[in-house]
Parts: structure tokens; sequence; C-alpha cells
């Protein structure tokens, strides 16, 4: 039996057309700036992994699903309507008549079904192909251990059927819809070309809001909508330019003379000063600190002395002052940690246990106790070991100052050490150190991309730390249908990861960004509303709008 | 220069590769099979001496391989589209350290110890200390934001050129005029000069005419030098005003482990270098009669 969840009404597909004085305020020419990071590794929707990557891909393509540009929450896309089983493992996608490429070809079912094989097979060699290690045999196809592409859960059932088996239920598949993993490709344009030529300036053709007219190294990848597009009414801006530039105060110069609308960095010995100006006039404010789905840790080898005792772990741990490395050292707004998963993700938010934002004089009396305990009282006899992080200025910043507080409050004395990222990726992996920094994204908004790290032999599990329970409470979570009971197994599984202090949580990224108030965004009703970022700082074009 | 070049391939290529860490390494661990599908893709599975091969043997023809980090693109392609910047760029900064190097140094030297003297070479010590990084801010600041003269980045316009060039271009300016100003000074104290000036010719003439030739020639026999930083200066101009040249790629290839792009650049470079080495001694040999005579 099926259980029909969603089925969206034209109004909300349909455009509310614009007041008389909204109008007005609109600017005459809708170009759009944006500072982009580096310069896109490519844009495939199925192989790239950054996230200039995904701003690009995210206009030029769209999936299954869209989203709200302010609360990511699923909207239809490519699918008007969709049914999910009562067993909410098969999804049956009801895909629009009208889909055409950016080209005027026609897109069906079947371009979903090419897309997804391809991004599974293993000759497209695609990083990410385990997003969609969801799917029935996903995992087994792209490990070669099915040959036969039929055998995978996505089918076209007709040219505007497609259906979806999940290999277990997967509550956010949804929001995984409208991952650029997932987007649809053209395969009329890639099998003409040799390997990602197709995504070239003059071969790209797309689906999404925006199709690709220039790329230039370096300098720019500028859009314009795309006609064939089946919401074009919706579409404001006419171009729109993505800028890759690396250096955050090269960046932050170009925003103030008015070349960038948007910014992706603020140097942070500047945010204090946007503060200041947003505390004096909020309405113009340019500066905007968002909360992201991050978290900025320590990871503890546990298989090497002195971080393999538990007490040490903890000590080290009680005795930092989160909040003074937050207001006076990373200085973007961001919040003291006190778990590893951020608040409300999903729903989710770990109760804050032991750990305080500054350490209280009962918290230091506990650390000089606990190292007393491991045989280090006061500090004495503790070994030399080094805390490794990848060099850059603002780490470097926060392993100085943890040093001093582990010096002042504990008595021992840490080297620190920096390597450049790829040689400190390679050391991480081996085991190689003792205390190391860490910082880890959540691919989508739920626990799991937080604790599913952190099993037995995961991949990016770089702590060596195992433990039988906490292995079997992730795997509970994934098999549980009720949304309440499955926080309860990832707060159980969390509980045993901080009580073991197997990671220290130092602060919950945010996201800094600098956006002209001529900015401003539509909301899904069709109303104009200031800008504001969302959790997993998206962008999505076809909300913008530029005013005077 | 051939050999020099096989050489330089050879070391770039193992170099690069004995570094910790690879193209395809990431913070979020890739799990084992799709990282073997990759290697295998960039044949990266094959032993070392086998991938040596496939180099040299591309090489050969002139194809400097794919970019292990920008997909769509080969290293070719890459500095193709990139050179023409750097190149512009380079140019500017070259033509505006020589411009103002020189005529500030011949200024300095017409009459040492007076102002004309003290006001050039008080700049060029200014003009030697200042790094880059600080010089480009200051002018974007001054000349960008407060006058508003200037974009602050980017290359889009003939005036884009100017502040990197003169960032680029400050530090040798600098050096250019001292090396000028003591070039001329030890030609104007000879005995040819002062036999000159008794003959009668005037100051002007003395100048231009027959202590021209021997006063540029420190500068000269420097300029190949200073080609080969403005060439390694442009990678930090390049960040500064977030110009799409190749500089920018020669320092991220290395490290990003683009392997193709490193050795790509790193070829190029050496044969822009020995190049400009070249016609430095050209220069020289024609300025110099008594190498020619050798």
């Amino acid at each position: 039996m099926k259980k029909l969840i969603f089925k969206f009404s034209i109004l909300l597909t349909c455009l509310t057309p614009a007041s008389s004085a909204l109008a007005a305020q609109l600017a005459a020419e809708q170009e759009i700036r944006i500072g982009n990071g580096t310069e896109p590794r490519e844009l495939d929707p199925a192989t790239s992994t950054g996230v200039p990557e995904s701003h690009i891909e995210d206009n030029l393509f769209e999936g299954l699903c869209s989203y709200d540009p302010f609360t990511l929450k699923p909207l239809p896309g490519a699918a008007e309507s969709w049914q999910i089983s009562a067993d909410a493992k098969v999804y049956t996608f009801k895909l629009r008549q009208n889909l055409k490429w950016s080209d005027g070809k026609k897109l069906d079912a079947n371009d979903f079904v090419y897309a997804w094989r391809r991004a599974l097979a293993p000759e497209t060699a695609s990083e990410y192909a385990y997003q969609l290690y969801y799917i029935k045999n996903g995992e087994a196809f792209n490990k070669g251990k099915i040959k036969d592409a039929a055998q995978l859960g996505v089918v076209a059932k007709d040219a505007h059927t497609l259906v979806v088996t999940l290999e277990k239920p997967t509550p956010y598949f949804l929001n995984l819809t409208s991952f650029h993993t997932l987007y649809p490709v053209p395969r009329h344009v890639i099998e003409k070309h040799k390997g990602q030529e197709w995504t070239k300036e003059g071969n790209m053709v797309s689906n999404g809001p925006f199709k690709l007219v220039e790329w230039r190294l370096n300098k720019h990848i500028k859009l314009v909508p795309n006609p064939h597009y089946w919401d074009k009414g919706r579409i404001k801006i006419k171009t729109a330019y993505f800028m890759p530039i690396e250096n955050e105060n090269t960046e932050e110069r170009a925003f103030i003379s008015g070349q960038l609308h948007m910014t992706t960095t603020v140097p942070s010995i500047k945010i204090p000063h946007y503060q200041k100006l947003k505390k004096r006039d909020p309405k113009n404010a340019v500066y905007h600190s968002d909360p992201m789905l991050g978290t900025y840790f320590y990871r503890f080898n546990v298989t090497k002395k002195p971080t393999s005792d538990k007490r040490v772990r903890k000590a080290l741990s009680l005795a930092i002052d989160r909040r003074l490395i937050v207001d006076k050292i990373a200085r973007g707004g961001q919040m003291p940690a006190w778990s590893f998963v951020p608040p409300d993700t999903a729903g989710y938010t770990y109760p804050r246990t032991f750990l305080n934002e500054s350490p209280t004089a009962k918290d230091l009396a506990e650390a000089r106790r606990l190292m007393k305990e491991a045989g280090y009282p006061n500090g004495k006899g503790f070994p030399k070991i080094d805390l490794l992080y990848n060099t850059s200025e603002g780490h470097k910043k926060i392993a100085v100052a943890i040093q001093q507080m582990w010096k002042k409050h504990l008595g021992i004395e840490i080297g620190i050490l920096n390597q450049e990222w790829k040689v400190f990726l390679n050391t991480v992996r081996a085991l190689n150190y003792n205390i190391s920094r860490a910082g880890w994204i959540g691919d989508y908004l739920d626990p799991n991309t937080f604790l599913d790290m952190y099993v037995t032999g995961g991949g990016n599990n770089d702590l060596g730390w195992s433990n039988k329970k906490y292995d079997q409470y992730i795997k509970k979570a994934a098999a549980e249908l009720d949304h309440a009971k499955r926080l309860q197994y990832f707060r159980q599984a969390e509980d045993l990861l901080m009580e073991d202090m197997a990671v220290m949580p130092i602060y919950y990224y945010t996201n800094n960004s600098l956006v002209s108030p001529k900015v401003k965004m539509y909301g899904v009703d069709g109303k104009l509303r200031d800008w504001a970022g969302n959790l997993s700082d998206r962008i999505l074009l076809k909300y913008y709008v530029m005013t005077k | 220069m051939v050999p020099v070049l096989f050489i330089l391939a050879t070391l770039a290529f193992f170099f690069v590769r004995i570094a910790p860490g690879g193209p395809f390494d990431t913070d979020k661990a890739i799990p084992p099979e799709i990282f073997k599908n990759i290697q295998a893709k960039y044949h990266l599975d094959k032993p070392l001496y086998v991938q040596y091969g496939y180099y040299l043997a591309d090489l050969v023809r002139g194809d400097l391989g794919p970019s292990f980090r920008y997909a769509s693109r080969t290293v070719n392609e890459i500095i193709a589209e990139t050179l023409p910047v750097s190149a512009q760029l380079g140019l500017g900064g070259m033509l505006f350290a020589l411009l103002i190097g020189f005529s500030s140094g011949m200024v300095a030297a017409s009459k040492p110890n007076s102002w004309r003297d003290y006001v050039p070479m008080g700049m060029s010590l200014l003009g030697v200390c200042l790094p880059s990084f600080a010089i480009g801010p200051l002018l974007v600041l001054l000349f960008a934001l407060h006058l508003g003269w200037f974009n602050t980045s980017g290359w889009n316009e003939w005036k884009d050129m100017v502040l990197p060039s003169v960032t680029l271009g400050i530090m040798y300016a600098a050096y250019f005029s001292r090396l000028v100003r003591v070039g001329f000074l030890d030609v104007l104290h000879q005995d040819f000069i002062k036999t000159a000036k008794s003959k009668g010719l005037s100051g002007f003439k003395i100048f231009f005419r027959h202590a021209f030739k021997g006063g540029v020639l420190p500068a000269t026999t420097f300029a190949s030098i200073a080609t080969a930083g403005i060439l390694s200066g442009s990678l930090v101009v390049e960040t500064i005003f977030n110009i799409p040249g190749l500089g920018r790629f020669f320092v991220q290839s290395a490290l990003n482990r683009d392997y193709t792009l490193v050795i790509g650049t790193t070829l190029f470079f050496a044969v822009i270098l020995s190049f400009m080495f070249l016609l430095a001694d050209i220069i020289y040999v024609y300025l110099d009669p008594r190498v020619r005579h050798d």
C-alpha cells in the first residue's frame, strides 16, 4: 500500500505577481557578482566535491527535489510530486511534463536513470559516489560487486515516472535528491565529448534555472537564465558572476568598492568592525554570521600514550576556555561547543552536560584531579607530545591559546606542530599524532552525518576509537522509522563519544559573509525578504533579486 | 637547453610524487574502492617508471597532460589561457621598473649629494624595504577605495594593469635606480670623461653620449635577475589583485599536488628564464666592448 505524502498545489509553483511598489524597488540592471572562494575544479555534478563548485551547480542544475532557499525544506523540482511506500523504502517520483535541457532537448525519467548509473559507475570514479549508496545495490555496483546496472534501485517506469528503491529507510532522502551528485546530466552532450569536456563553456548543457555562458579560469563563471527552465517566470537575475577569489582581504576590498555583492569570507580581524557597524545601523548591515552545520574540534588519538587515557582526554577538554577562544581569537560569531553534533541538527540538540563555555573552578579542580589520577600530578611526568594542525594563521592562534591554557591550568608543556594540508591528512590517517585539529561540515541535515563517522572502521574515523555499543546505536538509528526514537539512539551514541572524550569540541562553525543590502530574496511564497543565509551555505539565485 | 629541460622535468616528476599526499587526498576519506577507480583513471595505479614513460612520451609531443585538479582542462590549455595575462602583468611591471629606475637613477647621478640625489635614493630605500604584499593593499586603499580611480581587483580593462604593475615593479625600480646611479658615478669618474670635459663638451652630451653605455651596464646584468624576480613575484601580486594569471597556478598546483600542472608550469618558467638570461647576455655583449673582444 502506498501512502500519499506530498502533493503540492499549483499555487506554490506559480509566481505571485509583484506589486507595483515592489517593482519600483527593483534595480534596472539585474546583475549579481558573488565571491566564490577557489577556482572550481570541475562542474560535473556527479563527480565534484567542493562548495564553490556546488554553488554554481545548484544554479545550473535541478534535482528531483528543489528546496526552500531559507529553510532548505525539500520542494518539488524536476519532480512535481512523489509517493513514499509504507516501509519508506520505495519512492515514486512523478516528473513534470514539460522538462527540457537548456539546449531545448526533452528531459525525462530516463535521464535520471542514466545520471545515477553514471555517478555510481566505477569508471566514472566519483569521490562522492557514496551519496548514492542509499539506493538499492548502489554500493555493490560502485564497488564492482554487481556489474549489471539494471539491478540498481532506480527505474524509469515510464517517461514521467521514476521509481527509486532504497537499501533502507533514509529520512533525509528527499533532501539528498536536491544534492548535486544526484542531479540529472545530459547524456546527449556527455557522449559527444571526451572526459569532462562537456562541462566547458560552449558545450555545457544543464536543466536548472540558469545556464553557463562563460568560464574563465580564475576570473569568473557567468550564468544567464535558462530559457527552457520550467519555472523561468520566477527568475529575476539576468546575469550572475561567480568570481574565484582566494584571498579574503582582496575579496573584502572588492566588496567595499562595489565590485562584489556577496562574499564567502570576512577577514577575522575586520569582524569586530563590521559587528559594530551592524549594531549602529542594523537595516543596512552588510555583515552576516549564520550558523552552519559544522564543528571545529580536536581529535585525540586513543591508541597512543598519553591520550589513550580517558582521564587525560577529559582533563584536557575541561581545562580550555571555549568562550575566550570564540570571542578573542576566532571572532566570527561562533558558538562555544559542548557537543560534537551542532545544536538543532534536524531537531537534534545534545544537552549541555559537563563542558562549560569557560571552565569553572570546579571544572579546573576536576581536571587536575583527573591528571593526578592518571599519574601526572601538576603535569609532572607528562610526556612531550605535539598538537598538530594544518598550516594556517587561524589554526595556529587557537593552538597557541590552547597550549597556554593547558600549561596554566594543568602544568603540562605541549608542543605545537604545523604541517601543510596534504602532509597533515596523511599524518592523521596514519594515526601518527596525539592531538590534532579537525573540522567537520555535515553533508546533509541529520545527526548521522556527524556520528556515523566514528563507527568502528569508519573511513573517517581517524581516532583509532572503537565502541561496540556506539556502533549498535548508529545501526539502530539507521533502521528506525520513528524520528523521535532515532534521535534517542543518536543521543545515546553521542553520550558514549562525549563520555570517552575521543574528540574535544571547541566551537560550532558560523558562515561569515558580507552581503550588499541591495541583494534581496523572494520567499517560496513570492514575498520579498531581506537576504538570509541557510545552514548548508547554499545559494539559489532563482529566488534572488537586486534592488536599488 | 633541451637536456636542461629534460633533467628538470625528471626531477620535478619524481620530487612532486615524493611529497606526502596525492592530488586526490581530501579531508573526507574516500572509500578505498572509489579511490582505486580514481587512481586507475589517472594511471596513478601504475608503477612509477611506467607513469614516467607515459609522461615523457606526451612531453615529446608537446603535450603536458591533463590537469589532475581541473578536470575539464589540460595543462596546455591552462597555460594558454593564463599566460597572456601574466605576460602583460610582467611586462607592465618591468616597464615600470625600468622607466622609474633608470630615470631616477640618472637624475640622482647627475648631481650627487644634492636633493636631486637624496630624494630618489630615499624613495628607493623605501621601495626596497616594502614587500609587495604591503604595497599592493596600500595602493588599493589609496587609489581604488579612497580616490576611486581604479578597481580594487580584477583584470577587465587597461586601467586594471596600473596598480598591479606598480606593485610588481616598485622593488625592482628601486634596485635599478641604485644600480644606475652607481654605474653612472663610476663611469663619470673615469679618465675618458675627464678628457671629454676638458674638450669642452656639454654636460648633457657627456652624460648621454659618453657615459650612458657604461652607466647602465650594472643595471643590465641585473635585468635578467629582475625578470626572474618579477616572474615569481607575479604570484603574490596576482593573488592580491585577483588576476587570472599563470603565477597563481604555479603555487596552487604544488599545494594541490596537481602533478602535471606542477611540472608543466615549472618547465614553462624554466624556458622563459633561460630565454631571459640569454637575452641579457646578448645585451651585455652589445654594451660592453671588453666582453665582445674576448
